[in-house]
């Protein structure tokens, strides 16, 4: 980090006025001094390092260079990786960020899904045969489900792989405009195989979904393969070094052997063979599901680092005329948009952590048959991915916002958190859908309690007594507010299992009752996820070892979450009169309370996410607080300044200025 | 518009649906069928013009191109007004609207503020002076405010103009890095003039802001002039047309004759004389602002036209097993997400057209020396501004995230939808600050209303009785809505004041008081513009003359609004026991029957906004519902695609396959 004496006298004192040590927190977060002596080590070889200065800012360049940039410095990442012999997923992801965190990989896919996609759902011989050219990257491969018509709805895509005994082939089809592939990661111009799923048919019969593995370019000319429509769908929101791609598939003929067989099967004849349970083909979705809460909260904590540190830097309007102006970070409603979002991001990322835990304690049980576990584990996933991208990418609006004008640079950073961090919101399961699937869960459990059978352990607090009211008090216990979100809940499910009923009392079917329901059922399942990163939270703070003064500070900011989340969702908390008005008023006052209270560790909080300028990429955001100097350099470095008068001044604006030429008749 | 036969045939049976007639809708929008026949005739005129069918889409350009297709464009709509005889402000803007869609002017400050201001603000001499050279173009200028350290609070720039008597002229400077100029529209690469804001100083004495002509470029080579730094401030979220600018003055010197001088005076001999009154001045701020309101609402209300057409071409899953798949505007989630924006687009449309006409009432008294209505023009413009602009790009982010992953493509259009409105929560006056003058003004109200003294009409409601409870029944009520908003809003009023009122009983100092209760303060203020708003909504369905069907469908889409923002916010309304539980169940079930009751006419509600296709610019929003062709049409032109292999593949993919990286030693 930068030297001191450089550092912006406004941010110096935040720093010096902090109640506890951020080294305390950066330990606690990152895993121990060890662990975070190896993150800056790696993070400062990164910026040391010669090969990785060269190059304009991304905001510089063309989507076409950007996407040339990405493709070597991360390939220039994963060979860092192995010179260093980094094999610690963290430890190769502080490398990635500190040299590229805001460029997509094209291979991120190859890497992350289809080695492992292979691995879960290939044959012994089959991995035997790919993995090692998958390794070596001689096949390069992502993931093609979604087509043009269909993303959510899996069971309706329209490829076809028609299974001819004759050749022992798959016959491959894209039969309509709607069943080209359309906006798989890496498929437009980077890859050279596909895992593409399917419709198999076999035997004139429809046997569902399945994986083909795909051969779409030569291997040595990249020249797309006879049968093949291959190429990018075209610039997007972000994700610009991305080339998501479109496939178009023509009578394409591959071995039968190519079909992903660890589970169901085609036999020479063109039997088909079951898979044992059709969940099995499920975990890699789930696992990929699972990151996301903890990627989202990075965004998150990014986005109010920037936002925090910048605003204690801003000086803006005089309190009393004549007087100083105050840092923007004093006034209250500024407080009032960023603390909350900054509590937030502690509170995703304890989620994340949960998540991610509870699927590797699960998951070899499942891999091996056992799906007692499964329900929950789709639910908590779901329901956590869903609530938390929702949560952080409007958070990260609402940062830059807090940015005033400066915000809606690409200096600021925040532009591009922002379209990094939406799509999470769509894709691996569209959000709304994800809730309507935590909601059937919900509904499942609810039916269980209401038959007297035992719950899943994530929702034992359904048989709480809804008639019970807050044990609310002037302290405001963290354990009054988990059961004010576990008893809206309760209700909320109960709610919509009454919905449910009624309708099908309308002699109404099952599910045109359920449709009828849907709004409802998404307040049940949002307030349970809610319900749960509250109790998360809460748990992290009180059970984890922390020093005192720490845990002060980190249980404040879940107060903070917990109080914020109440008031800004009120109507769903009292309106069965669960808190008493005397009740609300001590909430709304605790709320502002809560506020002075993380004032001045504000600055030390964001410190504690302890990511380098390099990570950040923000002219706001920096550690030394120099954010003019750097806007100025920013502005001065702009590709349109290159030349002092433009082109087109002489080109259109010059004649224009001479009415009597025409200038456009020539153009 | 597209002919009939080629409409996808979900959307074809929307519009034979509906249960009333779409152009008599669009023209109680526009005012009568004339006005629809004029704007048809304007957007016709520049959609048929070979001119602008020749570039490439927006999203295919690099920043540069962007920005110099965008000039091209703008300077030939100058000259096509000025054959066209366009003069009439809405007219130029219709034409403009169609011929460069979605592209923010590089010159558009020159006549939306530049010119204005000299009309306003210049002696008739100056007028005289300046205005034919900046009509001719010969003259190019912005309007030179924010710097880099100060936007909200104007009273603090920076940048100083010291009167020499001895040459008689003013000395401009920067005198630090925070008092550059920074953003200003058009700034940096486009114009030879500003009007720069800058600190007098004349006879040793700072006499306050005002506003100087300066020339920054030599009107021949176009260079910048002796004492001017000036360029582009670099890429930002969107405007990517715009080269908004920075500006650094050492020692230029300006005559004195160029000081806007109508009001304040700088005599030869360096007396300062002041302006009459302080506030005349400020018309054309009011003017932006309330343009601001309408702009937002055509934001959502084509975001919604996108959305909702394309939700009703969009089929995903499967209602029952082996059925037909439904199209997704017949979930009730997505009706949940998408009928309450329609229903706001309405709202601030209308709110945008009171806006106006209010304004147009009010500068005349104004002229005419009557200042009793300006504190309410002030607190309504920057009321109606904030909410608006906060409201319709969260809506139009809601929009997008509801089309699913095509959405997320620039090819939906919605995206840069979103970064063009967005920024509208910055500029004229950043949202939280405006909600806080709002406040101000409330507070202002309050303590009259304690004092017995009259209210203006639209604050009268003040004065209601906070006990009473709410007259909502089954029927609900239209008039028993806008009271209930009414009534959130003078309680939160009530609320706010008594909360400084106590922290003043407890010895803090007004200042402290009103920054300690700043949160609840712009609840009051965006309550109050929620109130206005929704009454503004009852009043125009019910006393407009309207075709019947119209207004019996407008009010189900009023209504909605109403209900959907007492739902979503209930807390508000119920916290002092307004409703009772029962109407609270009324209130939420109603929201769900609302939706079924405007769902047949979702499609009909959007056509009538009348947007041609050559607008939108949307493959999801196409006016035949075509949207699949469309986007695989969108992927296939991809500049990424110009090359089937890119070069990035030779250069870094292959070599990496060999396990060679000696490449990075030659970058
Ligand atoms: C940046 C990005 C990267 C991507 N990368 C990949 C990739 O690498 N590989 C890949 O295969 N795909 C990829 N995708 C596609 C992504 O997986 C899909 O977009 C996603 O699954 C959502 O599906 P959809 O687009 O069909 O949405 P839709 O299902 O069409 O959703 C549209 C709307 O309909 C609603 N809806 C749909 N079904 C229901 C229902 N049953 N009940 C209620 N409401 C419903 C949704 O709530 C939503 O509001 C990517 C997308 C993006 C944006
Ligand atoms: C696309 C775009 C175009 C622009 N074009 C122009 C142009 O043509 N000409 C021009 O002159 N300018 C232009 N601007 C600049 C714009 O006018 C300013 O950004 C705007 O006035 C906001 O001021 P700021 O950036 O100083 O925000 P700040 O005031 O720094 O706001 C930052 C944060 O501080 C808070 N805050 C500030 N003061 C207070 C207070 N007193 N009480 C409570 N909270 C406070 C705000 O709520 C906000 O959250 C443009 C900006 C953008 C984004």
């Amino acid at each position: 980090m930068e030297a001191s004496s450089e550092v912006n006298s406004d941010l110096a004192r935040e720093r010096s006025r902090a109640t506890f040590d951020k080294e305390n927190l950066i330990n606690f977060l990152y895993g121990g001094p060890a662990a975070v002596r190896k993150k800056r080590y790696l993070e400062n070889i990164i910026k040391q390092d010669p090969v990785l200065q060269r190059g304009r800012r991304w905001a510089f360049q063309s989507r076409e260079e950007r996407a040339d940039t990405g493709v070597w410095k991360h390939l220039y990442v994963d060979k860092l990786q192995a010179d260093l012999g980094v094999t610690d997923v963290k430890e190769r992801e502080y490398l990635r960020d500190a040299a590229a965190a805001h460029e997509g990989y094209v291979l991120g896919l190859h890497f992350g899904m289809i080695i492992p996609t292979i691995k879960n759902q290939a044959s012994e011989e089959q991995q035997k045969k790919w993995l090692p050219m998958a390794e070596s990257m001689r096949m390069i491969a992502t993931y093609a489900q979604t087509e043009l018509g269909h993303g959510t709805f899996i069971r309706g895509l329209e490829t076809t792989a028609t299974y001819d005994p004759k050749t022992e082939e798959f016959i491959l089809n894209t039969p309509t405009l709607s069943a080209i592939k359309y906006w798989p990661g890496g498929l437009g111009k980077t890859v050279n195989h596909c895992v593409l799923m399917a419709q198999l048919f076999t035997e004139g019969v429809s046997r569902g979904i399945h994986m083909f593995m795909v051969q779409v370019r030569d291997l040595d000319s990249h020249l797309p393969l006879p049968g093949i429509e291959i190429g990018d769908i075209g610039p997007k929101f972000g994700f610009e070094e991305m080339d998501n791609g479109y496939l178009k598939i023509d009578n394409v003929r591959i071995p039968r052997e190519n079909m992903l067989m660890k589970y169901s099967k085609v036999l020479k004849d063109g039997t088909y063979q079951q898979p044992p349970s059709d969940k099995l083909a499920y975990g890699s979705m789930v696992l990929l599901r699972c990151s996301i809460t903890a990627s989202v909260a990075k965004c998150l904590a990014e986005a109010c680092v920037i936002s925090i540190r910048y605003s204690a830097v801003r000086r803006q309007t005089e309190i009393s005329p004549g007087g100083e102006e105050a840092q923007i970070l004093d006034y209250q409603t500024q407080q009032y948009h960023l603390f909350p979002l900054l509590a937030t991001s502690f509170a995703m990322q304890f989620a994340g952590n949960f998540i991610d835990d509870f699927y590797r304690e699960k998951y070899p049980d499942i891999a091996k048959g056992r799906f007692d576990f499964l329900p929950q584990l789709h639910a908590m996933s779901a329901g956590l991915k869903a609530f938390s991208a929702w949560t952080c990418s409007a958070g990260v609006e609402t940062c830059r916002q807090c940015c005033g004008g400066h915000g809606y640079s690409h200096a600021s950073g925040l532009p591009k958190i922002y379209v990094d961090c939406t799509p999470a919101c769509t894709y691996e399961g569209e959000n709304m859908v994800l809730m309507l699937q935590v909601a059937r869960f919900l509904m499942k459990e609810y039916s269980k309690l209401m038959n007297g059978q035992p719950l899943s352990s994530v929702v034992q607090f359904l048989k709480c007594d809804l008639t019970m009211k807050s044990c609310m008090a002037e302290e405001v216990a963290l354990k009054c507010l988990v059961l004010a979100y576990q008893h809206r809940v309760t209700r909320l499910v109960a709610d919509a299992a009454n919905c449910i009923q009624d309708i099908i009392g309308e002699g109404k079917s099952q599910q045109e009752a359920w449709n009828s329901c849907t709004v409802r059922l998404f307040w049940a399942a949002r307030a349970f996820c809610h319900a749960f990163v509250v109790e998360n939270f809460v748990n992290t703070v009180s059970e984890k070892h922390l020093d005192e003064k720490t845990r002060e500070v980190l249980t404040s900011l879940c107060r903070l979450y917990g109080v914020h989340g109440i008031i800004t969702n009120l109507g769903e908390f009292i309106q069965d009169d669960f808190f008493n008005s005397e009740q609300i008023q001590i909430l709304s006052h605790t709320l502002t309370v809560l506020l002075r209270e993380i004032r001045p560790n504000a600055v030390a909080l964001v410190d504690a996410y302890d990511f380098p300028d390099t990570v950040l990429q923000s002219c706001l955001g920096r550690f030394d607080g120099q954010v003019y100097q750097a806007l100025y350099d920013y502005a001065k470095s702009s590709p349109l300044n290159e030349k002092e008068v433009l082109d087109s001044y002489y080109k259109y604006i010059k004649p224009a200025q001479m009415p009597n030429k025409e200038l456009f008749s020539r153009l | 518009m597209a002919t009939t036969t080629g409409v996808n045939s979900d959307l074809a049976k929307e519009r034979n649906n509906s249960t009333f007639d779409v152009e008599e809708l669009s023209n109680f929008i526009y005012r009568g069928p004339e006005k629809v026949k004029r704007r048809r005739y304007l957007h016709n005129l520049a959609t048929k013009d070979p001119f602008f069918r020749k570039f490439k889409p927006w999203a295919f350009q690099t920043r540069e191109e962007q920005y110099e297709i965008c000039l091209q464009k703008h300077l030939y709509i100058n000259k096509k007004c000025k054959e066209l005889n366009l003069t009439e402000p809405v007219d130029k803007f219709f034409y403009t609207e169609a011929a460069a869609p979605h592209e923010n002017s590089p010159i558009g400050l020159h006549t939306v503020m530049f010119i204005p201001t000299i009309e306003k603000q210049g002696t008739e001499e100056q007028k005289k002076r300046w205005l034919p050279l900046a009509e001719s173009l010969k003259m190019i200028g912005t309007y030179a405010q924010t710097e880099m350290g100060h936007g909200t609070f104007i009273r603090g720039l920076e940048t100083t103009a010291t009167y020499d008597p001895r040459t008689r002229e003013f000395i401009l400077n920067s005198p630090t890095i925070t008092s550059m100029k920074y953003w200003p529209g058009n700034l940096g690469k486009t114009t030879n003039h500003c009007l720069v804001m800058a600190q007098l100083y004349t006879q040793g004495k700072n006499c306050g802001i005002h506003m100087f002509m300066v020339q920054i470029r030599d009107l021949e080579t176009h260079m910048p002039l002796a004492g001017i730094e000036v360029g582009d401030i670099g890429p930002k979220f969107g405007y990517g047309t715009n080269d908004n600018g920075f500006l650094r003055l050492s020692n230029v010197r300006i005559p004195r004759e160029n000081m806007l001088m109508r009001y304040s005076k700088v005599l030869e001999d360096g007396t300062y004389v002041k302006p009459p009154n302080a506030k005349i001045a400020y018309g054309s701020m009011v003017l932006v602002r309330a343009a601001i309101v309408t702009d937002a609402a055509r934001a959502l209300a084509q975001a919604c036209v996108i959305s909702i057409r394309y939700s009703a071409v969009r089929r995903q899953t499967e209602v029952s097993p082996g059925g037909e798949e439904a199209q997704i505007i017949d979930y009730q989630t997505q009706q949940y997400r998408l009928f309450p924006l329609l229903a706001t687009s309405y709202a601030m449309y209308f709110a945008g057209r009171f806006m106006y006409d209010f304004y147009l009432k009010t500068t005349a008294e104004i002229e005419g020396g009557n200042l009793d209505s300006m504190p309410q023009l002030h607190a309504i413009s920057a009321g109606l501004k904030a909410f608006s602009s906060w409201m319709c790009s969260a809506g139009v982010e809601t929009c997008r995230l509801c089309c699913g992953g095509h959405g997320y493509s620039h090819a939906s259009g919605l995206p840069k939808i979103y970064i063009d409105v967005v920024p509208g929560c910055t500029y004229e006056g950043e949202n939280n600050v405006m909600m806080l003058q709002v406040a101000r003004f409330l507070m202002k109200m309050y303590g009259k209303l304690q004092n017995g003294e009259a209210l203006p009409t639209f604050m009268q409601y003040m004065s209601t009785d906070l006990n009473k409870k709410s007259c909502m029944t089954e029927e609900v009520a239209l008039n028993c809505l806008v009271m209930a908003y009414e009534h959130r809003a003078a309680r939160m009023i009530r609320d706010a004041a008594a909360s400084m009122e106590k922290l003043v009983q407890s010895g803090k100092s007004p200042v402290e008081a009103w920054n300690g209760s700043t949160v609840m303060l712009t609840w009051a203020a965006i309550a109050h513009c929620h109130a206005f708003v929704t009454k503004l909504f009852v009043e125009t369905v019910v006393k407009s003359r309207m075709d019947s069907k119209v207004q019996s469908a407008l009010t189900s889409l009023c209504k909605l609004y109403a209900v959907h923002g007492i739902v979503e916010n209930l807390g508000g309304f119920i916290q002092d026991q307004f409703f009772d539980s029962k109407q609270v169940k009324i209130l939420q079930k109603k929201l769900m029957q609302l939706l079924a009751e405007i769902r047949p006419n979702a499609v009909a509600f959007v056509d009538a906004f009348d947007y041609p296709d050559e607008v939108l610019q949307s493959c999801l929003g196409r006016y035949d519902g075509q949207v699949y062709q469309a986007l695989y049409d969108y992927a296939k032109s991809s500049p990424m695609n110009e090359k089937e292999v890119l070069d990035s593949y030779y250069k870094y993919i292959k070599p990496a396959q060999n396990g060679k990286y000696q490449q990075y030693s030659k970058l």
